[in-house]
C-alpha cells in the first residue's frame, strides 16, 4: 500500500471493516455527505449506503444511546463524536451505561462499540474542541481508552477496537491527522491492545507519552541525544488496558522516567504511570518520576495554547534533572 | 413553508399589513445588518490572512438576528447568545472593538463590559438555553425586571438540552424568549435530518406559544419578538420562535459548503436575501436610496476600521491569562504553576 496519513488510515481502517463485516455502521454528525469535518469518512456513504453510514441529528447523547441499543440488536456501530469535548453530551451514556452495561446485565448483554472522536490542541480550534479528557474514561470501568499516535497504529489499533466485543473510545490526535505518511501494513494486521511501541530506544532515562505526546518525545530525545543523553520513548496506544508489564520492564532498565500529556497535570493519566512505577518497581527506580503535562486551568483559544501544552523546552529540562539526580 | 411575513420576498407590504416597526426603526434595523455582513467579510479576509480566529458568518440570518434583538431593551434585557449572533451582541451594548480582540486572541480584552447584559458566546451547542432559562428564572425570583433571549439553531435544538430548558421554563413560566435560527444546515446536515416534525410546534407539548416567523422578513421578526418580550415582561412565560432563513455562507472559516449544498441551493437563497427585500421596501417608502446607502456604508467601514485599529492596539494575551480567571482564590498549586510559567515566560 502506498504510505498513508493518520486519516487515511482511519478510513483505510473503517472501509475494510465494513466490507469485511457487513453488520458494521458508522454514525455521527456530517459523516456521510461531507464524509466527517476531517474527511475519516469521506467515500463511505457512496460506497456503503445510507443505512451503514448515517448522518445523525444534533445529539451526542443519542448518537452513543442509540450505539448502544443498535449493538443489542446485533449491530457492530462506530459512532464519531465531533470531538472528544462534546463526549460530555453523551457522558451519562458512555460511562454509566455503555462501559457497565455488560456488568449491569451480568454479563447478559455487551456492547460492541467503538466511539471515534478527534482531540489535542495544537491547531488553534474553537473551545472544547482541543480538551484532552481521556482520563475521565478511564474512571469509567468496562471501557478500554485507545489512543495511537502513528499512522500504522491508527490502522492496526482501530480494526482491533471495531472486533472487540467490548466498548472502545478510540481519540485522535488532530495535530497529527495530516502530520506526515508512513507504510501502514495491509489487510487484517490488527495491532493488539496492552502493548506499549518502543517509539525510540533509548538507555538513560524513558519518556512515556501517548497520542500526540509521542511526538514531542521523540523531538525531545532528539534534543537530548546532543546533550549526550540517551532517551527512550515509550508509546502506550492503550491507556486501558495498561501495559504495566511492559512499563515496568522498560522503566526498570533505564531507572528513570518522565511522563508527558496534554491533559491537566492533576489527577491526569501521567498519575496513575507514576503511582504505578512507584508500586511495581520502586527499587529500580534512581530519581522520582516527572510529570510534564498541561496547566490545571481550561484548554484556552487562541495563542494562548503556545503557553498552555507541553513544550519541547519543558520535556526537555524535566529530563535533564531527571537525569541528573 | 415561509412562516409569518409582513413583507414578500420583494419587499412589498403583504396586503393589510401593518408594521409595528416605523421607517425609522427599519433603517436602524438595515444599518445593523449592513454592519453584520460587512463585518462577516472582513473577519473572513483575515481568516484567511492567519490574523483571525475560526469565524461562524450571519450572511443571510440578519434579519432573524437583527430583528429579534431589537426587540430587547439593553437597560434591563439579558441575551445568551450561541455564536453566529454578532450584530445582536453589539446592538446590546458589546463594544465592536472587543468583539475583534476576541477573534483576533487578544485575551482579557475581549472580555465583556461589566455593564453589558450578555453571556460570552457559547460553542458548546444548546447549553446556553439552560443557563437563560436559570437566569431568567432567578430574575423573577428576584422581582428584578428584564428578559432573556436566547439563540441557538435547528441543529442545536436536536440536543437534550433544549428540551429541558424548554420544559423547565415552561414549568416556571421563566421570561425568555427562544430564538430558533433555522438557517436549514447544521455544518453539512440538512434540516431534515434533524426532526420529523415542525420545531416551533414542539412548544405546544411544553406549555407556551411557538411561533413560525420569515427569518428574512425584518419586520416581521420584530414583531413576533416584540410580542414574545411582552408577554415574558407580563409575567406570561417564555415563547418559542422559529425564524426560517438561509445560512449564506460557509459554516465558518474551516468549512467548504461546495461538498454538501445540492446545485441552486445558494442561489434560491439569495433571492431571498433579506437585505435586499428591506432595501426594496425602504425604497418604497422614500427613505432609502443608493446614495443613504452608500453613505451609510462609508459610515460602517470608518466604524469597523477603526474598532479593529483599537483592538489591534489592546494588549495582547498574557501568560497569566492562563491562570488568572479560573478560581477567584487560586489553589497552591495552581499558584506555583503560574509561577512556573510565568519564569519561563519571562526567559
Ligand atoms: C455539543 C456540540 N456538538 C457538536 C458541536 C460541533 N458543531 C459546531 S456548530 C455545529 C452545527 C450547529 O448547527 P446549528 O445549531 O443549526 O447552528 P448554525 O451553525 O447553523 O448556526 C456543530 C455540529 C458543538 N459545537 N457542540
Amino acid at each position: 500500500m502506498a504510505p498513508l496519513t493518520m486519516i487515511e488510515a482511519i478510513r483505510d481502517a473503517l472501509v475494510h471493516e465494513m466490507e469485511r463485516d457487513e453488520r458494521v455502521m458508522v454514525l455521527g454528525l456530517d459523516v456521510g455527505r461531507l464524509g466527517g469535518v476531517f474527511r475519516a469518512t469521506h467515500g463511505l456513504l457512496e460506497r456503503f449506503g445510507p443505512e451503514r453510514v448515517v448522518d445523525m441529528p444534533l445529539a451526542e447523547g443519542a448518537i452513543i444511546g442509540s450505539s448502544l441499543g443498535l449493538a443489542l440488536s446485533g449491530l457492530v456501530p462506530v459512532p464519531e463524536i465531533q470531538f472528544l469535548g462534546f463526549t460530555h453530551q453523551a457522558f451519562h451514556q458512555i460511562g454509566p451505561q455503555l462501559a457497565r452495561y455488560r456488568f449491569r446485565s451480568r454479563g447478559r448483554y455487551h456492547c460492541q462499540v467503538t466511539i471515534r472522536a478527534p482531540f489535542g490542541g495544537g491547531v488553534r480550534t474553537p473551545e472544547f474542541h482541543p480538551d484532552a479528557i481521556e482520563a475521565q474514561f478511564v474512571q469509567t470501568p468496562g471501557i478500554k481508552v485507545v489512543c495511537p499516535a502513528t499512522p500504522a497504529d491508527a490502522r492496526g489499533l482501530l480494526l482491533s477496537a471495531i472486533r472487540d466485543p467490548d466498548p472502545v473510545l478510540f481519540i485522535e490526535p488532530q495535530r497529527l491527522y495530516r502530520r506526515g505518511r508512513e507504510e501502514v501494513p495491509e489487510g487484517d494486521a490488527t495491532v493488539p491492545f496492552g502493548r506499549l511501541r518502543i517509539a525510540r530506544p533509548g538507555s538513560d532515562l524513558t519518556l512515556i507519552a501517548w497520542s500526540a505526546a509521542v511526538e514531542l518525545c521523540l523531538r525531545a530525545a532528539e534534543r537530548l541525544e546532543e546533550d549526550g543523553i540517551s532517551a527512550a520513548v515509550l508509546d502506550l496506544r492503550t491507556l486501558v488496558p495498561l501495559d504495566v508489564a511492559g512499563l515496568v520492564a522498560e522503566v526498570a532498565r533505564t531507572g528513570r522516567a518522565v511522563v508527558v500529556h496534554e491533559a491537566p497535570l492533576s489527577a491526569g493519566f501521567g498519575a496513575e504511570i507514576a503511582a504505578t512505577l512507584q508500586e511495581e518497581c520502586f527499587y529500580s527506580l534512581d530519581a522520582p518520576v516527572a510529570r510534564v503535562a498541561a496547566w490545571d486551568s481550561p484548554y484556552p483559544t487562541g495563542p494562548l495554547e503556545a503557553w498552555y501544552l507541553p513544550t519541547l523546552e519543558r520535556v526537555v529540562e524535566a529530563a535533564r534533572r531527571t537525569a541528573a539526580r | 413553508m415561509t412562516g409569518y411575513r409582513i413583507l414578500d420576498p420583494d419587499g412589498n407590504l403583504l396586503d393589510g399589513a401593518r408594521p409595528r416597526l416605523g421607517p425609522e426603526g427599519a433603517v436602524e434595523g438595515l444599518r445593523w445588518m449592513l454592519l453584520s455582513r460587512a463585518f462577516d467579510a472582513r473577519a473572513t479576509a483575515m481568516h484567511r490572512q492567519g490574523r483571525f480566529g475560526t469565524y461562524s458568518p450571519v450572511r443571510g440570518q440578519e434579519a432573524s438576528v437583527v430583528g429579534s434583538s431589537m426587540a430587547l431593551d439593553p437597560t434591563v434585557d439579558w441575551i445568551a447568545p450561541s455564536y453566529r449572533e454578532l450584530p445582536a451582541l453589539v446592538r446590546h451594548g458589546m463594544p465592536l472593538e472587543r468583539v475583534f480582540a476576541g477573534y483576533l486572541g487578544r485575551g482579557k480584552a475581549a472580555r465583556i463590559p461589566d455593564e453589558v447584559r450578555l453571556l460570552p458566546n457559547q460553542v458548546a451547542l444548546a447549553t446556553q438555553l439552560q443557563h437563560a432559562v436559570g437566569l431568567a428564572w432567578g430574575l423573577a425570583l428576584q422581582r428584578k425586571p428584564g428578559v432573556v433571549m436566547a439563540y441557538c439553531g435547528e441543529g442545536a435544538s436536536s440536543e437534550g438540552d433544549f428540551h429541558e430548558a424548554c420544559n423547565l421554563a415552561g414549568v416556571k413560566r421563566a421570561p425568555v424568549v427562544f430564538v430558533l435560527i433555522n438557517n436549514q444546515w447544521a455544518i453539512s446536515t440538512p434540516r431534515s435530518v434533524q426532526s420529523a416534525g415542525e420545531l416551533y410546534r414542539r412548544a405546544e407539548g411544553y406549555g407556551f406559544p411557538g411561533v413560525q416567523v420569515d427569518g428574512n422578513d425584518l419586520l416581521a421578526v420584530y414583531e413576533v419578538a416584540t410580542e414574545a418580550v411582552e408577554r415574558a415582561r407580563a409575567g406570561e412565560g417564555p415563547t418559542l420562535i422559529e425564524c426560517l432563513t438561509h445560512r449564506q455562507s460557509f459554516h465558518n472559516t474551516t468549512d467548504n459548503p461546495r461538498l454538501y449544498l445540492p446545485e441552486g441551493w445558494l442561489e434560491q437563497a439569495e433571492r431571498e436575501d433579506p437585505i435586499r427585500r428591506l432595501e426594496a421596501y425602504l425604497a418604497a417608502q422614500g427613505v432609502w436610496d443608493d446614495g443613504v446607502r452608500a453613505a451609510v456604508e462609508a459610515e460602517i467601514a470608518e466604524q469597523i476600521e477603526g474598532a479593529l485599529e483599537t483592538a489591534l492596539a489592546m494588549p495582547a494575551a498574557r501568560p497569566e491569562d492562563l491562570f488568572d480567571d479560573v478560581y477567584a482564590d487560586p489553589p497552591e498549586r495552581l499558584r506555583r504553576q503560574r509561577e512556573e510559567l510565568l519564569g519561563r515566560a519571562g526567559d
